[in-house]
């Protein structure tokens, strides 16, 4: 039904953190969600969603609707259990990583499911119609002005994603399902803002800035116009780009389980989130999944350094001890801390 | 060079034109932001794009639910036919077409966001009451503002409007001379992709963008939009000096934020520099050269595109932003505080749903129509079985028993307005403000977790200003904390009663107004602006009387090195809660809040 194309992710500009936050995301997507905060224009969305035409291609159980992979056994999927008990067998088919938009208003019998509703009024059944959750497992779930979402549905959506299964108890229907998904959410603070509690359940963090520099502002306009005067041709320019990336991590994907992490490069972690006074232990483990991430999308099989100060800042930001009132302060103290650490 | 008396004609050749850019493409411009009141010139305007538009131009009630803007169950249908019947909601409907919203200062929270999403997006993804569904939207938004004083269209809204025309200063019975022309719309149609744009002026226009304060991005991209539509409008197939100028006019002036330096200093600016590298040939032959000759003092030929841009963008620069400037208020924060969102979407907050229970839809208990469609469905074929007789065959009637209503439980969340008056005047100030900051601070932090509402007034010299609406974004209200300037004399009367006025509106709108008061009390500006240190006291006093009337909930913070016990009576007046800041930190002043807050 799309008949224009999407802006190509390889033809935005600037943004690099942005960029990188992404790519570490489906390198390694068990590292919690991408939260996206930034100034109204600034391409956030526009980043998010050209992602899904990147993504790699994955294999998925035929006919079931939560898109299991068949290299599982299937045994938390009441359709592939079902399958397997009537001693089916399940056929591997190719299928794009949803990324799946939770659009504004949606409401929460939409977003975890419940009963089926033409199915019971007019069959009698009692059949379960999968929610959002459902198609999103496996992929990202994305949504914009997360900051405006209501609260019960923002809890809901943080406790599955952090759980990795969706429990439907409702209406007479009692279901579990898988439901594993990166979480992206994005919002301008202007807006209002996020519920501080929610601020650290979210693995990277960042704020995005319009460019301020000449150059790449016009460069910006010069790309959009093109792109308005013919999606078409534009996208094929920048198609040779975006396979490349495709490519790119696809193999980051494959070889992030072969990634070592140095004993030194560890212990700068811990120093770097002791000197930043992060509380827990999830900071200091996100921050050295991010950075081996990071190291396999560059091609590498080994983590360095340099790739645990780019890090740095998406993986820790937000987990400060913060005054609520310090906007931009967290990611210079991030950086502070850095040059501290990395200095002896 | 401002545009305190717009040349009405242009004003309406300016209009004209927005509506056949309008025309050519809705989708792409987002849409056009009219400043004007109710009247003739307004109803102008829509007829025309009425006329023009390629598709409906739909109007938006200011408070549509969002089941009828984005299309839901069809409770109708459902019920007649005994299965599940989408209903297309307004926003698809006026796909390929624009919504027109009246009053869209007013609009709620949600509804400006499904607005964003849709220009944004140019389709409509429907996950509501069972029902998936998408549809294209490809729409354009024309956005009524009348707001007064304060009230602003919400920047984001704003933001993604291409266009932005004001109809207010429009002499009464002025009427256009030409109305837009659809042979132009059709040719611009036909010609818009083959129309190029050289780079030169996309560089022109995010210089001039950035020239006059515009931070967002959006604001060049658009611009070099109507560049390219009006090009098109004009039979032209690459963009010239003229369509730069009208997108500058149309685009950029009235989004600027800061007037730039004037013409001497622009050639140190990089236009100069990059003048000369661009192609000549190009730029030649745009106009002839010895047409006659302009009183440029610094290039004889022709003045170069930028300050054509300029000039453009300048006639365009709202008049109150000139005004603002030389009043000396920060140029940048009165656009900005336009804040609208926190206060805006108070209005609609009544409770949040808290799930779902059987019973029977009375009084202010909502029927979940879903659920209790939910809670009926399993039953239908028994019940149609039981009634079989009764009824004609082929009639699906949904039947709904009394055991089968759901209604929705809100849970009454009282939210809380926290309005700070802050003396910033030379007798409290300079010393005191920097330690009445730190108090808001603290008191603000605490305001986050609360997820309260808060405004800042400020009162020194001969009033009272609101530096900021109420609103839950604490990044602004830092921003225009740190702003705050002291020095001047004290008009306590005004600040109190802005305060006083500020708590009254929070309350209409359902929420629980608290006045937190900081000043040393001691007056000495009367009520309107005057001398005499008597009579603004007793000005005061009459202010504090009115607030304890009100029943405002009040804290009164005395910032005087020594406090002095007139103003404990002062306090006691106003039946606020009289804490003297010497004896106290900033973490007391919170608590004192909390509180407050608190109290039943």
């Amino acid at each position: 039904m799309r008949n224009v194309p999407l802006f190509p992710f390889s033809a935005l500009l600037a943004q690099d953190e942005l960029k990188l936050a992404l790519a570490v995301a489906v390198v390694d997507p068990s590292i919690g969600g991408v939260l996206v905060f930034g100034d109204r224009g600034t391409g956030k969305s526009t980043a998010v969603r050209a992602l899904a035409a990147l993504l790699p291609k994955m294999q998925v159980v035929a006919g079931c609707p939560y898109q299991c992979d068949p290299a599982e056994d299937g045994a938390g999927c009441v359709a592939c259990s079902l399958v397997k008990a009537s001693g089916g067998v399940r056929t591997a088919i190719e299928a794009p990583v949803p990324v799946v938009d939770l659009p504004l208003g949606a409401t929460e019998d939409r977003v975890v499911g419940a009963l089926d509703l033409e199915a019971a009024l007019t069959r009698g059944e009692r059949a379960f119609a999968p929610g959002l959750l459902a198609r999103a497992h496996r992929g990202f779930l994305y949504i914009d002005e997360v900051n405006l979402l209501p609260d019960h549905l923002v809890d809901l959506l943080l406790d599955v994603a952090a759980s990795g299964e969706n429990v439907v108890e409702r209406e007479g229907i009692s279901i579990r399902h898988p439901a594993r998904f990166v979480l992206i959410g994005s919002g301008n603070p202007e807006e209002g803002e996020l519920r501080p509690q929610l601020l650290d359940r979210f693995g990277l963090s960042l704020d995005v800035k319009t460019p301020q520099d000449l150059a790449t502002r016009v460069e910006v306009v010069k790309r959009r116009t093109a792109f308005d005067r013919d999606p078409r041709q534009f996208v094929e320019e920048f198609a040779a780009h975006e396979a490349a990336l495709t490519a790119r991590l696809r193999d980051a994907r494959l070889r992030l389980r072969d990634v070592t992490v140095p004993d030194a490069v560890v212990e700068r972690a811990a120093a770097l989130c002791q000197a930043l006074g992060t509380d827990g232990l999830r900071g200091e483990l996100t921050l050295i999944r991010a950075a081996r991430a990071a190291a396999s999308f560059d091609g590498e099989l080994t983590v360095g350094e340099h790739q645990l100060k780019r890090v740095a800042a998406l993986a820790l930001r937000h987990r400060l001890r913060r005054n609520p009132l310090d906007e931009a302060g967290s990611t210079v103290r991030v950086e502070k801390a850095v040059a501290q650490v990395f200095a002896n | 060079m401002s545009a305190d008396a717009p040349d009405p004609a242009a004003v309406w050749a300016d209009a004209a034109l927005a509506v056949e850019l309008l025309a050519v493409d809705p989708f792409a411009l987002g849409g056009v932001l009219v400043r004007a009141w109710p009247g003739p010139p307004r109803d102008q305007l829509c007829t025309w794009l009425r006329e023009l538009l390629p598709g409906p131009l739909l109007r938006l009630p200011l408070h549509i639910t969002e089941d009828r803007l984005l299309g839901g169950l069809s409770l109708a249908a459902t019920l007649r036919t005994g299965r599940v019947v989408a209903e297309q909601g307004l926003l698809a409907q006026a796909d390929g077409g624009a919504i027109l919203a009246a009053m869209a200062e007013r609009l709620e929270p949600q509804v400006t966001s499904q607005l964003c999403a849709a220009l944004d997006r140019g389709e409509l993804t429907v996950e509501r009451d069972g029902i998936t569904a998408a549809a294209a939207c490809r729409i354009a938004v024309v956005a009524l503002d009348e707001g007064i004083e304060d009230e602003r269209v919400c920047e984001a809204l704003r933001d993604r409007l291409a266009l932005h025309l004001s109809l207010t200063e429009l002499p009464p019975g002025s009427a256009a001379q030409e109305a837009p022309d659809p042979a132009r719309v059709e040719r611009g149609r036909a010609l818009l992709s083959q129309v190029e744009l050289d780079d030169e002026v996309a560089e022109v226009l995010c210089q001039t963008a950035l020239a006059l304060g515009i931070g967002s991005l959006r604001a060049p991209l658009l611009a070099a939009r109507v560049a390219r539509l009006h090009a098109a409008l004009e039979g032209r197939t690459r963009v010239e000096d003229p369509d730069a100028a009208a997108a500058a006019r149309l685009v950029l002036g009235p989004r600027a934020t800061c007037v730039p330096e004037l013409d001497e200093e622009q050639s140190e600016q990089p236009p100069a520099e990059s003048e000369p590298e661009s192609e000549p040939d190009d730029t030649t032959a745009l106009e002839p050269p010895d047409s006659s000759e302009k009183t440029d003092p610094k290039k004889s030929a022709k003045p170069p595109l930028e300050e054509i841009v300029l000039e453009a963008a300048k006639s365009a620069i709202p008049a109150g932003l000139l005004d603002a400037l030389a009043l000396g208020q920060a140029p940048r924060s009165s656009p900005r505080s336009a804040g609208q969102a926190g206060a805006l979407r108070s209005s609609t907050q009544r409770g949040r749903p808290a799930g779902v229970r059987p019973g029977l839809p009375e009084g202010d208990k909502r029927l979940n129509i879903v659920e209790t469609l939910r809670a009926a469905a399993p039953w239908q074929q028994l019940r149609r079985r039981e009634r079989q007789d009764a009824r004609p065959a082929g009639v699906q009637r949904v039947e709904i028993r009394k055991d089968d209503f759901r209604i929705t439980r809100y849970k009454q969340r009282t939210e809380t307005s926290v309005i700070f008056a802050v003396d910033a005047s030379g007798s409290a100030a300079l010393q005191r403000l920097a330690e009445a900051k730190g108090a808001v601070e603290q008191v603000l932090a605490d305001c986050y977790v609360r997820r309260d509402h808060v405004a800042l007034i400020a009162f020194r010299g001969t009033g009272a200003a609101l530096l900021l609406a109420p609103t839950r974004s604490l990044v602004r209200v830092r921003r225009s904390l740190a702003d705050l300037a002291g020095g001047g004399t004290t008009p306590l009367a005004a600040g109190i009663d802005a305060a006083l006025s500020l708590a009254l509106d929070a309350r209409k709108r359902g929420q629980t107004p608290v006045l937190v008061l900081m000043t040393d009390g001691r007056a000495n500006v009367t009520r309107d602006g005057g001398e005499g240190r008597a009579k603004a006291a007793a000005d005061a006093s009459a202010s504090a009387r009115a607030v304890r009337l009100a029943g405002v909930r009040a804290l009164f913070l005395d910032t005087a090195p020594r406090p002095q016990p007139p103003t404990r009576l002062l306090a006691a007046e106003m039946g606020a809660r009289y804490l003297p800041l010497p004896y106290l930190d900033a973490v007391g002043i919170s608590r004192q809040v909390q509180s407050l807050v608190e109290a039943p």
